[in-house]
């Protein structure tokens, strides 16, 4: 067990900065994941973690220990593979021991750390199977034992489900989940996927071109994305290109640009609103699901007339775009079971929560 | 990549791969320049004027000569193997499989064996125009071959394989959506072939094309056998050898690389210019089957005819070493068959020692191809440093010289001390054919190795690294294990043709180490066909063996071995 320290590393391959100022605490025992698009950085920052590369500056410490330029075979590191990796002339069991083998466990002992760590993943009666015969699930769990049978330091998994069909994915989800929770191990969850970042880490890091936009909880990430990039790439989201136009004690009074009338947005202001560091062009975010559907016309802050463009329906919930003064919303409300006039081209209303509403700047260049 | 540590680790394994092919492939083809550079002791273009402006032109006669038939052997090998690699892969008849593989059978013969038999066949001698006199009661013999048409008979016998393989396997790619999708939108069946199932060929085929060319120009067993006055290039270079011009030898050596050397670039300019691999994946075979019954038919009757004329070769040799010394002298046809033979290539030490020689000198040869072609083919695919397509073509070259160059250049490189013999003049003892056989055959181990590596994910390595494994111990439990079957399949490929190896051989042997394919010359020039043809027998039957293995144990299909 061991906690990572990643003190302002760069990876630079030739001219191109794969990741850049890179500071990160990971704690013990924690189930961190890496997020991002592909091409971020978040799989290169993994591999510095392995050892497969050493970083061009900057430190890597797992606990005190300063492993920055320790080879990968001196990390006590378990890695499970994106294509898992498995040694294709050995059986299941020649696989989940090989660690054992290089670390010269005795033979007694180490045929009963393997059979335990198969019985965990549950493939005790596949042990002498060819791993070829097995199915990309059954790989994957071997992949995981054959990591974790050397008990590790850290578990670091690169995008372990991206080879499986949607199904199985779910399954090996609460898998892994399981056995990172019995073996109390440091685990690094590399993925491009936000379901899978949202639901099972601790904690996640937010990548987009080398660099990490966000550190956060699940929910921090979620409902306080720290700019517009984080709160495009996770979840749906509405982003007005705003102007502010003035400050009050409790209100943040908010242009939006491209607008058709010159009305303004009330934001409630607060640390959840609106960070007072602030810089440069700066845009409201709005999740579809905080923004409520009035049928009725209303009076009051924020509500505004629009047009029902498009229904999308998903069972559970119905997704609506409107046209408010010339700008394109997603709404999503609740199923509630109701006939509501939810057609295209139906006049209602839309009201924008204060408190729901934030503040956030401009990263991506593109805020619409 | 990583530094450091595995920088140390790539440049220990890239001296020694570095020093073999500069020592053995680099410095003889420099030293083969230099001479031709030589005229009466001073530094000159002379031989290479003399070779183009000589009153009796036989250079440039054997020059053009060797492109010539190098041209006819890609037309006659392309129209037989095209053809039947449409005909096996599109359609299916009765009989398709076994004819399929049998159209590969020409791969079992070695070359110098494949002539051999070809001259008893259809020589002046041969068995079939005999045959055809007797049964017609002719005065003549109808037809020979001999020269130019004995050539490129031959020729066509061995090199149509190329076209067939080449061309089948690209057939078998072409996913049958496409053509499909040619229908669906209105294309007929002639305008489908030529628009669409044509030009997904062109590549196999240009490849297939220049292969055969170069094949040709470097083929020598056929000329000296066949030839009679006719002049190659090939063989001029071993004619001048033998009196003593070696600075002609030089420079005609110098010639035939550069011809050689420009279709290699040629065809790999070629291979990189056009991206056809096929976007999709999983594509089931598509073949037709022929319901016309008389098309069947014949389809199925010539196919049988075909077998009968592919085997014939292999059959002839069966028979003839079958036949004692000297109850075959003036009679038409033999008269006594029995092992004999046999019996005396095991018993008799002076004609054992010739097979015991061969298989002791391929397998020093092999021995070191097998260690060199996995260390070069590891840094190669596997290491990143800077100068690889430097490694990469200094591998390739023993590929792209004629096997008589390479001959010619071991011969001007070690017949003087240099560092590289350890101060020892290597020309005229036993280790300058292992060391001949060993550079013919570094590109084949090399590539056949490169291929299995190249399949090989890097994440394997770095699996086992992250269990806590050691470079060493990873190459030793994983990697190698891994790689193996293809390495071997290779290795024994290469083993059995430097057993067969001819055109080296004749320019480097000495008495004592002489190997099967100098004895085979050496009974054939003592009439003794019978002996000459358990020799080849004994080739055969290890090539077949060879085959077999590597299809059983090593999944390697024997089309693939080739190539």
């Amino acid at each position: 067990m061991a906690s990572i320290n990643i003190d302002n590393v760069q990876k630079a391959f030739g001219k191109v900065i794969a990741v850049d100022h890179l500071n990160l605490d990971i704690k013990d025992g924690e189930f961190f994941t890496f997020l991002g698009p592909s091409g971020c950085g978040k799989t290169t920052t993994l591999r510095m973690i392995a050892g497969f590369y050493y970083p061009t500056k900057g430190v890597v410490r797992f606990g005190d220990k300063d492993m920055t330029r320790v080879p990968p075979e001196k990390r006590n590191t378990g890695m499970v593979f994106q294509n898992y990796a498995l040694f294709p002339h050995m059986t299941v069991f020649e696989n989940v021991a090989f660690g054992l083998r290089v670390r010269k466990v005795g033979s007694k002992e180490l045929k009963a750390k393997v059979e335990e760590v198969l019985q965990k993943v549950r493939l005790e009666q596949y042990a002498e199977r060819q791993v070829s015969q097995l199915s990309g699930g059954q790989q994957q769990r071997v992949a995981l034992a054959r990591a974790l049978v050397i008990e590790p330091e850290i578990l670091l998994l690169d995008e372990p489900l991206s080879n499986l069909d949607a199904k199985l994915r779910d399954e090996m989800r609460s898998e892994i989940l399981r056995l990172q929770k019995d073996y109390k191990i440091t685990t690094i969850y590399v993925t491009h996927d936000q379901a899978e970042a949202l639901s099972m880490s601790d904690r996640i890091a937010v990548f987009n071109f080398g660099v990490c936009h966000q550190v956060g909880t699940p929910s921090e990430i979620y409902n306080e994305p720290a700019n517009d990039f984080v709160a495009g790439f996770i979840g749906e989201i509405n982003l007005l290109p705003v102007n502010i136009s003035r400050m009050e004690d409790d209100y943040i009074f908010v242009e939006v640009q491209n607008g058709e009338n010159d009305s303004e947005l009330a934001v409630r202001n607060a640390p959840f609103n609106y960070n007072q560091e602030n810089k440069g062009n700066l845009a409201l975010s709005i999740r579809p699901e905080s923004i409520k559907i009035l049928e009725k016309e209303a009076e009051g802050k924020n509500i505004f007339k629009g047009v029902v463009e498009e229904v999308h329906f998903f069972g559970s919930l119905i997704n609506v775009v409107v046209r408010v003064e010339g700008l394109k919303l997603q709404v999503n409300a609740l199923n509630s079971g109701l006939s509501r006039n939810l057609q295209a081209g139906a006049e209602i209303w839309v009201e924008l929560p204060e408190e729901q509403m934030r503040i956030i700047p401009v990263v991506t260049g593109d805020a619409s | 990549m990583i530094k450091n540590r595995d920088t140390r680790l790539t440049l220990l394994l890239l001296i020694p791969v570095l020093l073999v092919l500069i020592a053995y492939v680099l410095y003889p083809s420099l030293r083969t320049i230099m001479e031709s550079l030589q005229k009466d002791g001073s530094m000159t273009f002379g031989n290479y004027s003399d070779f183009f402006t000589q009153e009796s032109k036989t250079n440039l006669e054997a020059l053009w000569n060797s492109v010539y038939i190098s041209v006819l052997s890609v037309l006659v090998s392309a129209l037989i193997g095209i053809p039947l690699a449409f005909i096996f892969n599109r359609y299916d008849f009765p009989g398709r499989g076994f004819f399929a593989s049998a159209a590969i059978m020409p791969i079992v013969l070695p070359s110098l064996v494949g002539v051999m038999a070809f001259m008893f066949l259809y020589g002046e001698t041969g068995l079939i125009p005999n045959a055809i006199k007797d049964l017609f009661g002719l005065d003549e013999v109808p037809f020979k071959i001999g020269g130019i048409s004995g050539i490129l008979i031959v020729h066509a016998y061995t090199m149509y394989v190329y076209f067939y393989m080449t061309v089948s396997s690209a057939i078998n790619k072409i996913d049958p959506s496409l053509e499909e999708a040619a229908y669906n939108l209105g294309a007929n069946r002639f305008k489908v072939f030529w628009k669409v199932t044509f030009p997904l060929l062109t590549p196999a085929i240009v490849a297939a094309s220049l292969l055969v060319f170069m094949i040709s120009m470097a083929s020598f067993s056929a000329p000296f056998l066949l030839a009679g006055g006719f002049r190659v290039l090939s063989l001029q270079i071993y004619f001048s050898k033998i009196n003593g011009d070696m600075e002609v030898a030089a420079t005609q050596s110098v010639i035939l690389s550069i011809v050689s050397i420009s279709f290699l670039l040629f065809m790999r300019w070629y291979q990189n210019r056009k991206d056809y691999r096929m976007a999709s994946k999983g594509i089931g075979a598509h073949r037709s089957e022929v319901n016309n019954p008389v098309l069947k038919w014949t389809l199925v009757f010539t196919g049988i005819v075909g077998v009968i004329i592919l085997l014939l070769p292999h059959f002839t040799i069966l028979l003839l070493s079958l036949v004692p010394d000297g109850t075959w002298t003036w009679q038409t046809y033999p008269s006594v068959f029995n092992f004999e033979n046999y019996r005396l290539l095991f018993q008799d030490p002076n004609i054992f020692k010739p097979l015991k020689n061969s298989l002791l000198l391929s397998v020093i040869a092999t021995a070191g191809n097998l260690v060199f072609g996995v260390l070069a083919s590891y840094v190669l695919v596997k290491r990143k440093f800077v100068g690889k397509s430097f490694v990469d073509i200094l591998v390739m070259i023993p590929w792209a010289l004629p096997a008589t160059v390479i001959g010619m250049n071991l011969i001007f490189a070690f017949n003087e001390p240099t560092i590289f013999s350890f101060g020892n003049i290597l020309v005229g003892t036993f280790w300058i054919l292992p060391l001949a056989y060993f550079i013919r055959h570094i590109p084949l181990v090399v590539r056949s190795t490169n291929a299995v590596l190249e399949q090989l994910d890097d994440s394997i390595e770095e699996a086992s690294r992250s269990l806590g494994a050691k470079w060493f111990y990873t190459f030793r439990k994983v990697i190698l294990p891994i790689i193996m079957p293809g390495v071997l399949s290779g290795t024994l490929l290469a083993f059995v043709e430097s057993v067969g190896e001819f055109p080296t051989s004749v320019l480097l042997y000495t008495l004592s180490n002489r190997p099967i394919s100098i004895e085979i010359m050496n009974q054939l020039r003592m009439f003794n066909m019978g002996q000459a043809a358990a020799y080849g027998m004994i080739q055969i039957a290890l090539i077949a063996l060879v085959l077999f293995i590597s299809n059983k144990f090593f999944g390697v299909k024997a089309e693939k071995s080739l190539s």
